[in-house]
């Protein structure tokens, strides 16, 4: 497929994009299994008398840096903080796709259109992934579904602000991909396997997605006036609520002392914030954009960017359903999900009939078999 | 020796605007699918279709020599320059719709690429062999769907009966013959599509049957698609997705 030259902009590197890149491939040599220690191995039966020796067990395995497995012995506060985590993530991955769906059938070429088309069919195979890390920890999705749609889980801040122009799909993948990639990329090394290996395969999805975001700014500040507008407004949007993906400053944050502790989060939430700003200044400027922070400058003393940090109330605002589009996003999947109600009952009532052929079958045929060979059929039963 | 041989250029316009509205309808499925993984699968679908509409079309374009790439054909012809059937712009809400259009539509496309990968137009002829291997799964997909639906619940009976009874009328048009697929068929480039009809609804009849629904009756046979005569459901769908590349004339993305 030739003749895509007269759209294609060919964008350089986004600086510093190698080094995360990089950063991934040392996890996943990191999260391999340990050898001897299948996930599939047979569950050892846990004596109940030495809870102990398995927290010492389990304390040991942290401190070695080495993976906790489904099978392994778990503190009740590990799994329901894994869960947590889980939750709240595969659920930012099914309901951000609708930001960027907004603008499929809109996208300005065939190629952009199946950029985006890709990017959001990769956000639900990531749900996909954490389902199936969180299924290891013995809960089923539906729960998952369930609470989302009854608006009792919660997902990513910035997925509850609108995409009003085609810009925003380039500024949610440079910036919000940009600033996931850098909470997740530790993530690829959290101390729960599936998780850290689900990780690996997200985050290489989620590089690759950033660096087609900065494509597409590049682009637009490549481009007319009006594009170059544009761009410039979407990224004016979209800064804060990147920033704000961090959650709050670690000074209030509930969660971080016992994840940090744990090895499931190895870094802080203002650590990563300030990483991410550190990571974006060199990439706007090569794009040519403004980031809309009037006291953002090079802090020599502390080797890193000064910055004004995200609006705290907003964030627990948005958080809590009242961003601009909260009510929308969860009314949109919960209508999805009731829409396809009759289709999941089809399917397992097709299932069920199956089976139920499949049983008379096989009865059939046990049947036929028991008149010739009667005996053997009554021993294998027993 | 042979030398090149191209085929006609409205000839491959018919099919990849068949691709590209296809790909366009099912697009909308995005976060819509009844689970997450027929997300997965539908996307793909939809990718898959918008690959062919692309090689299609630039193939199309190349082929007439004016200089209209892919996203001139897709996003700066109007209305009624687009020779796609009408079976594939039909919006569809109901999950029943989408899963019979992609049966119906899936086992045509089947049929015609297999055919076309021995297209004397080499270029033709490579984009038929990787499309043919999507479109076998298309229809895996579609077939078992409808299976699930078809003898699932009462409900998903109903619901489906009722689909493939809206959208059977619809179907005739895939196989209307005409000069431009005549001569294309003639010089070995393409496909008579009059030829298709007897093995899809071989193929069809072998799906509905196994899926408890009754091959719907022939009758009402609506066309005009391939000459550029649309449902109305067409002009908000061509204003949705030319609206912002139109805003912007001249612009690169």
């Amino acid at each position: 497929m030739a003749q895509l030259a007269d759209n294609d902009i060919p964008a350089p590197e986004p600086p510093g994009h190698d080094a995360l890149v990089q950063e991934i491939e040392a996890a996943q040599r990191g999260a391999a299994q340990r050898p001897g220690r299948p996930e599939a191995a047979p569950p050892a039966p846990p004596a109940p008398h030495d809870e102990e020796e398995l927290q010492a067990r389990f304390d040991a395995v942290i401190a070695a840096d080495q993976k906790i497995e489904p099978r392994d012995w778990m503190p009740d506060a590990y799994r329901a903080t894994l869960l947590r985590q889980l939750a709240q993530h595969a659920n930012s991955e099914i309901v951000g796709m609708q930001p960027e769906a907004n603008w499929i059938s809109r996208a300005p070429t065939l190629k952009r259109k199946a950029i985006l088309l890709a990017k959001v069919q990769d956000e639900a195979g990531h749900g996909l992934y954490l389902y199936a890390a969180a299924e290891t920890l013995g809960v089923d999705r539906s729960q998952f579904l369930d609470d989302l749609d009854a608006g009792r889980q919660k997902y990513l801040s910035f997925i509850n602000y609108p995409t009003l122009t085609w810009a925003d799909t380039g500024a949610l993948a440079w910036l919000t991909d940009g600033a996931a990639i850098v909470n997740q990329v530790p993530l690829c090394r959290s101390s729960y396997g599936p998780y850290a290996r689900a990780m690996v395969r997200v985050c290489k999805e989620e590089s690759f997605h950033h660096r087609q975001g900065f494509d597409a700014l590049w682009a637009l500040t490549h481009g007319t006036d009006a594009q170059r507008a544009m761009a410039q407004d979407a990224i004016d949007r979209w800064w804060y609520p990147a920033l704000a993906m961090f959650g709050p400053p670690t000074r209030d944050s509930v969660h971080t002392e016992a994840s940090m502790r744990w090895r499931i989060k190895r870094f802080t939430n203002d650590e990563l914030r300030q990483r991410f700003v550190d990571i974006c200044v060199p990439q706007a400027e090569a794009l040519g954009v403004r980031l809309p922070d009037p006291d953002l400058r090079w802090n020599e003393e502390r080797g890193h960017y000064d910055f004004t940090e995200p609006d705290y109330d907003e964030l627990r605002r948005v958080i809590k359903g009242d961003g601009p589009a909260g009510r929308q996003r969860v009314a949109h999947r919960r209508r999805a999900h009731q829409a396809g109600a009759w289709v999941r009952e089809a399917s397992a009532a097709h299932a069920a009939k199956r089976r139920a052929r499949a049983a008379a079958d096989t009865a059939e045929t046990g049947a036929d078999i028991g008149v010739d060979i009667g005996v053997d059929t009554e021993e294998s039963a027993a | 020796m042979t030398t090149a041989v191209h085929t006609a250029p409205d000839y491959l316009l018919r099919l990849g605007d068949d691709a590209l509205v296809a790909a366009q309808r099912l697009c909308w499925w995005a976060t819509r699918a009844p689970q997450l993984e027929e997300d997965v699968a539908l996307a793909n679908i939809a990718l898959d279709l918008l690959g062919q509409a692309r090689a299609l079309l630039g193939h199309a374009g190349r082929v007439e020599g004016r200089g209209r790439d892919e996203d001139t054909l897709a996003f700066l012809r109007d209305d009624r320059a687009f020779t796609n059937v009408q079976l594939v712009e039909l919006a569809d809400t109901d999950f029943a719709d989408a899963v019979t259009r992609l049966l119906f539509f899936g086992v045509y496309q089947d049929l015609l690429y297999r055919r076309l990968t021995a297209s004397t137009d080499p270029v033709l002829a490579a984009i038929a062999v990787k499309s043919a291997k999507e479109t076998a799964y298309h229809v895996d997909h579609a077939a078992a769907w409808t299976v699930r639906l078809g003898d699932g619940t009462e409900e998903s009976h109903r619901r489906m009966r009722r689909a493939t009874r809206d959208l059977w009328p619809y179907t005739h048009e895939l196989f209307v013959s005409d000069e431009v697929f005549a001569r294309a068929a003639t010089d070995g480039t393409g496909v008579d599509p009059a030829g298709l009809r007897a093995p899809w609804r071989e193929r069809i009849t072998t799906v509905l049957t196994e899926a408890t629904l009754p091959v719907p009756e022939d009758g009402w046979a609506p066309g005009g698609g391939r000459h550029g005569l649309h449902t109305e459901a067409f002009g908000p769908l061509v204003l949705e997705m030319q609206g912002l590349h139109r805003a912007h004339p001249g612009a690169r993305w």
